[in-house]
């Protein structure tokens, strides 16, 4: 079955969505990262969308249910590249993303979800991971 | 308004969204719309396409090149025979919702499209037209 890749990157994870997502693959991608959270004990998630070439209130819907099942398990998210175009789109849509923490690169949004971690004082529990 | 090419799409299942997204991807860039408006017309067309088939119960996709003498465009109709819309105001309204969507389908589409359309009998169907001109 198509699987969309989550990698492991120190206490984060990341996810790279290259290809246009259809809705199993989405839904796939939502029980694959929640598990992996788990299993790492992840304090960060980051995804990747710069090579999304659309965000549809459908994708757009599935990226704000992971962004809180994440949080219910003790990580935040961040979305990383979105394209500027699909900014817009997006805005003009309805939808706004209300409540998902953007970034402009990958680079960045690490940073900021170091700077969650240690507002949250996790960083003790996430340097074993390190 | 002349019509100058059309195709027509099935939407079955949920890949077919894909397709029709790539078809009106392709479409556009042929038109030479730029990236943002492209990036509008295939959104909204992923709209319509995902309530053509989880409220129309699957349907078609029917993609046009159109021509008013002075510009270009880009129109996609969306049909299905599926239980139709009772209250099409109501359905336009932004956040209304009758499944577990947002409700910005309707509304969505319509502000990303420069000309819409929309026919809805109960028990008949529901056909949606969205227009970008170049």
């Amino acid at each position: 079955m198509e699987r969309i890749p989550i990698l492991k990157m120190g206490e984060f994870l990341l996810v790279t969505i290259q290809i246009d997502m259809h809705d199993r693959l989405a839904m796939t991608l939502q029980d694959d990262l929640t598990a992996q959270i788990v299993k790492h004990r992840a304090h960060g998630v980051l995804i990747d969308i710069s090579a999304l070439e659309i965000v549809d209130s459908f994708i757009g819907r599935m990226l704000a249910s992971i962004a809180s099942m994440a949080r219910l398990l003790d990580a935040d998210t961040v979305v990383v590249g979105m394209q500027p175009a699909v900014a817009i789109t997006l805005v003009e849509l309805g939808l706004p993303m209300k409540g998902i923490r953007t970034a402009l690169d990958v680079e960045k949004g690490m940073l900021a979800l170091r700077g969650a971690i240690t507002e949250a004082g996790k960083d003790g529990d996430a340097s074993g991971i390190r | 308004m002349r019509v100058v090419s059309a195709e027509s799409l099935e939407i079955r299942v949920s890949d077919d969204i894909v397709l029709v997204r790539q078809a009106v991807r392709k479409r556009s860039v042929a038109l030479g719309f730029g990236l943002v408006d492209q990036t509008k017309i295939v959104t909204a067309s992923s709209e319509l396409a995902r309530n053509t088939l989880d409220h129309g119960g699957g349907g078609r996709a029917l993609l046009e090149l159109v021509d008013n003498n002075t510009r270009a465009g880009l129109r996609i109709t969306f049909e299905d025979q599926g239980p139709g819309i009772p209250d099409l105001d109501l359905a336009l309204t932004d956040g209304y919702t009758t499944g577990n969507g947002m409700g910005l389908g309707l509304s969505g589409a319509k502000r990303l499209s420069h000309e819409f359309e929309i026919w809805s009998k109960p028990g008949e169907g529901t056909r949606v037209s969205i227009l970008r001109w170049k």
